[in-house]
C-alpha cells in the first residue's frame, strides 16, 4: 500500500520532459551558472579550505542552536529588532497578519524570501484583504503570473526573455512590446519605484543572524531588498530557525561561498546588514523591525544527528544547478517550495517520507550535488537514509512518515532477491536461467517495460563469468 | 602490501559483469594475470548487495554482504571491474555494517577493495603495449566511480598509454548517463532523457567506442544506442585494453 495521497514526481517530471522550451530554458541557464561557478573557483584545493572552513562554522552553529538562538533574541532586543517564534507556518502568517493590522497596514513590499513562500504567505495576507508584491524581478514576474517560484535564487529561470517580454506587454499596464532586457527591467522597476514609496510594510528573508551582535545580514542583487527593509515605515525579516551563526566574522567566509557557489559572483551587488529601526537623528530606516522565527518542521530535522545537516544548507541552489534530473526538469515538476536535490531531501522530512517516496526515488544517487554543495551536505547519503525510513517503521527515529512507503510487493522483491543472491546455490540456478532463457523475457513484462522505454532489452551472455570460471579455470594464455 | 607489488589478488565479477559482460571479466582477469598477479576467483559470488543498500532495504543488503566477504578471507587485495561495485564494497560497507558484531572485520575487508584500473595504475604501474588499429574512442566517467570511489583519472591514463587511440572526451563527461539501478525503472522517463543526451554527446565526438568502467552504465548506453540503430560501440574498458594489447 502507498501512503495515500503520494505526490508522483514521475508523473510531473514525465510531462515536464515534454516541454521542449522549458528544457532548453533550464539547460542553457544551468549551464552558464555551472560556467560562473567554476570560474570562480580555480584552485581545487582553495575551494575545499573554504568549503570545510564553511562546514565547520555551519555545524558549529547549528551544534549550539538553542543557545544561539537565545543570544539572538537578546541581542535583536538590544539593537530594537523584536523577536517573534513561529512553530508553524499558520502561527507565523497570523503573526505577521497582526503586527500588519496592528498599524492598519493595507500594502506590502517584499524582498525575495524562500520562507515566506513556504508560509504561503502571500495567498493568505491576500485573504486578508492585505496586498503583498513581489519585488525581486524574478518574483515579480511569476508573481504576474500566478506561479511559484522554479529556483530557489532565480525564480522565473523557467521563462526565457521573450516569454516575459510577452507576458509584460500583456500584464503591465500602457507597457509596450519589447525584448530589450533594459528595458523590460525599466518598466518593472518603474511599477515597483511607485510600490515602495507607498507600501506599509516591508518584509524580507534572512541569509545569516548574528547571535552576537543581533544583525541580520540579507544577500542580493537589486537593491530590492533594501528598498523593502528600509523603506516602509516596517521591516519584517522571516527566517528559519537555523539560519543563526554566531559571531559576525562567522558571515564573511559564508558569505564568500555562498554567492560563489549560487551566481557566481565574488560579491553581490547588495549586502545588507540590518542592525536595527531608524535610530533618534538618523533621515531614513524603518521605525519598527520584526523578526519572524520559523520552526515548520526544523526542529525535528534538528534532533536527528544524521539528518541534522540537512540545516547546514545556506540556500545557495548550486545542487540544483548541477543536478541532471533537475536540469532535465525544472523545479515545478517537484511540486514542492524546496526544488532540485536540497528539496529531494527537505520536502520529505518536512512533508513525510511516504507522501514524498516517489521523489526520494527521483534521484539516480550520481552524487552532483554532494560534490558541489558549499557546506559539504551529504544529500546522496541521506536520500538513501530516507528511502529507508520509508520502508521501514522500526528505525528508532522521528522522521515524519516513516514506514508510509513501504508496499508488500517491494518488499517481497527484496527479501526474494535477498534469499536468492545470500545462496549461491540458488543463485547459479537462477544465473543458469537467465542465460538459458533471459532472451525469452517479453519486453513487456512489469520494469523491463519501463527499461525498454528507451532502451533495448539486456541479453544476458550465453554463459556466466562465473560459469565460464567452473568449467575453465582462471584463464591461462 | 608494504610498498611491495602483490604477488596474488581475489576478483571478484560483480553480478552485472557475470552475466551480462563475461568477456570484461576474462579480460580483467588476463591484464592482471600479464601484470605478473596470480589471480583467485572464489565461487559462490553473486552480489555486492548495492541494489537493495540504495533503495533502503539495509537488513537484506547486509544478509548478501556477509556472504560475500566471506569468500575473501585471505589478506590479499580484492579486485573489482566495477566502479560502482568497488565504491559499495570499499566506502559503503563500512556504513552498512556500523555497529554490527562483524564491523571490524568488513572494515578490514573494504580497506583491500579496489577497481580494476586504480590496481593497474596505482598499484601495479603496468605499462601497455597497443598492438591495434588506429581507433578514436571517448570516455564515459561512471558517477560511483569518480565521486564514490575517487578514481582519479586511472582509466584514462591506461588508455593514454594506447599509442594508436585518440581520446574525444565528452562534452559532460561527469554528467550522470541515467542509470542509477532502479532509479532507471522508476523514473523511465528521466532516466531516458538522461542517457538520450549522453548518447548524443558521445556520437557528436565522432568516437567509434564508449568505454566505461561500469556494467550498470554500459547497459544503459548500450540499450539506448541499440534502440536508436547508433553506431557506436559500447565496451567495458578491460575488454578494449586486453583485446588491443594481447598477443596474436
Amino acid at each position: 500500500m502507498h501512503a495515500e495521497n503520494e505526490i508522483h514526481f514521475r508523473d510531473a517530471a514525465a510531462k515536464a520532459l515534454l516541454d521542449p522550451q522549458l528544457r532548453a530554458n533550464f539547460r542553457r541557464a544551468m549551464d552558464g551558472l555551472i560556467a560562473k561557478r567554476r570560474a570562480q573557483f580555480p584552485d581545487p584545493r582553495d575551494l575545499q579550505d573554504l568549503r570545510d572552513l564553511s562546514t565547520a562554522i555551519r555545524s558549529r552553529s547549528l551544534l549550539c542552536l538553542p543557545e544561539l538562538l537565545e543570544q539572538l533574541e537578546a541581542s535583536c532586543a538590544k539593537n530594537g529588532i523584536k523577536v517573534h517564534w513561529a512553530e508553524t507556518c499558520e502561527q507565523a502568517n497570523e503573526l505577521i497578519l497582526g503586527l500588519l493590522q496592528a498599524r492598519g497596514a493595507k500594502t506590502m513590499v517584499k524582498g525575495k524570501s524562500m520562507v515566506s513562500e513556504e508560509m504561503h504567505l502571500n495567498a493568505f495576507l491576500e485573504k486578508h484583504g492585505i496586498e503583498a508584491l513581489e519585488s525581486d524581478l524574478g518574483e515579480y514576474i511569476i508573481q504576474q503570473d500566478g506561479e511559484t517560484p522554479s529556483h530557489i535564487i532565480m525564480p522565473a529561470i523557467h521563462k526565457n526573455k521573450d516569454q516575459i517580454a510577452r507576458q509584460f506587454a500583456q500584464k503591465i499596464k500602457d507597457a509596450k512590446y519589447t525584448e530589450d532586457v533594459d528595458e523590460l527591467t525599466a518598466m518593472a522597476r518603474k511599477v515597483l519605484r511607485e510600490k515602495f514609496l507607498n507600501a506599509d510594510a516591508g518584509l524580507s528573508g534572512v541569509n545569516f543572524a548574528v547571535a552576537e551582535t543581533g544583525t541580520l545580514c540579507l544577500v542580493e542583487n537589486e537593491g530590492n531588498g533594501r528598498m523593502s527593509t528600509h523603506v516602509p515605515p516596517i521591516h519584517i525579516a522571516v527566517m528559519g530557525l537555523e539560519k543563526v551563526v554566531a559571531r559576525l566574522e562567522d558571515v564573511a567566509p559564508l558569505y564568500a561561498i555562498l554567492t560563489r557557489s549560487a551566481t557566481g559572483q565574488p560579491v553581490s551587488t547588495y549586502f545588507n546588514l540590518i542592525t536595527g529601526p531608524r535610530g533618534e537623528g538618523e533621515k531614513d530606516g524603518p521605525q519598527e523591525v520584526h523578526l519572524v522565527i520559523l520552526d515548520n518542521g526544523r526542529s525535528r530535522i534538528y534532533a536527528d544527528p544524521q539528518l541534522r545537516a540537512t540545516l547546514r544548507c545556506i540556500r545557495c541552489g548550486a545542487c540544483m544547478n548541477h543536478c541532471p534530473v533537475y536540469t532535465r526538469v525544472g523545479g515545478h515538476a517537484y511540486e514542492a517550495i524546496y526544488p532540485g536535490p536540497i528539496g529531494k531531501i527537505l520536502t520529505p522530512q518536512m512533508e513525510g517520507v511516504g507522501v514524498r517516496h516517489d521523489l526520494i526515488h527521483g534521484s539516480s544517487l550520481c552524487g552532483a550535488c554532494g560534490e558541489v554543495c558549499p557546506v559539504e551536505i551529504p544529500i546522496p547519503e541521506i536520500l538513501v537514509r530516507l528511502r529507508r525510513e520509508a520502508t521501514h517503521e522500526d528505525m528508532g527515529s522521528n522522521v515524519a512518515g516513516k514506514g508510509t512507503g513501504r508496499t508488500a510487493t517491494e518488499d517481497w522483491a527484496w527479501r526474494l532477491w535477498a534469499g536468492v543472491s545470500k545462496r549461491p546455490g540458488l543463485y547459479r540456478i537462477a544465473t543458469w536461467f537467465a542465460t538459458r532463457f533471459g532472451k525469452a523475457l517479453p519486453a513487456s513484462a512489469p520494469l523491463i517495460k519501463n527499461w525498454t522505454q528507451s532502451r533495448t532489452k539486456p541479453v544476458p551472455a550465453r554463459r556466466s563469468l562465473s560459469e565460464r570460471m567452473r568449467t575453465e579455470g582462471v584463464p591461462h594464455e | 602490501m608494504n610498498g611491495t607489488k602483490p604477488k596474488r589478488v581475489y576478483f571478484y565479477g560483480t553480478c552485472l559483469v557475470d552475466l551480462f559482460f563475461p568477456d570484461a571479466g576474462m579480460a580483467g582477469i588476463q591484464l592482471l594475470r600479464r601484470a605478473g598477479v596470480e589471480v583467485v576467483f572464489p565461487e559462490g559470488q553473486t552480489c555486492c548487495g548495492q541494489p537493495a543498500f540504495n533503495c533502503g532495504y539495509w537488513e537484506e543488503a547486509r544478509d548478501v554482504a556477509r556472504t560475500q566477504v566471506a569468500l575473501f578471507p585471505e589478506d590479499l587485495p580484492v579486485i573489482l571491474p566495477s566502479g560502482s561495485c568497488a565504491g559499495m564494497m570499499k566506502v559503503h560497507y563500512p556504513e552498512l555494517f556500523h555497529g554490527q558484531p562483524e564491523e571490524a572485520k568488513v572494515r578490514a575487508f573494504s580497506a583491500r577493495v579496489y577497481e580494476l584500473t586504480q590496481f593497474l595504475v596505482d598499484v601495479l604501474d603496468v605499462k601497455l603495449q597497443d598492438l591495434g588499429e588506429p581507433v578514436k574512442v571517448t570516455w564515459h566517467s561512471s558517477c560511483h566511480a569518480v565521486r564514490d570511489l575517487g578514481l582519479k583519472g586511472e582509466p584514462q591514463s591506461l588508455i593514454g598509454q594506447l599509442s594508436n587511440v585518440e581520446l574525444a572526451p565528452l562534452t559532460r563527461e561527469y554528467e550522470c548517463c541515467g542509470f542509477g539501478g532502479t532509479f532507471s525503472v522508476r523514473h523511465p522517463e528521466v532516466s531516458g532523457a538522461m542517457v538520450a543526451d549522453k548518447i548524443a554527446d558521445a556520437t557528436a565526438t565522432g568516437a567509434s567506442v564508449v568505454l566505461s568502467t561500469d556494467g550498470g552504465c554500459l547497459m544503459n548506453v548500450n540499450g539506448a544506442l541499440e534502440a536508436k540503430n547508433g553506431k557506436l560501440k559500447v565496451q567495458h574498458i578491460a575488454e578494449f585494453l586486453w583485446e588491443r594489447t594481447r598477443a596474436r
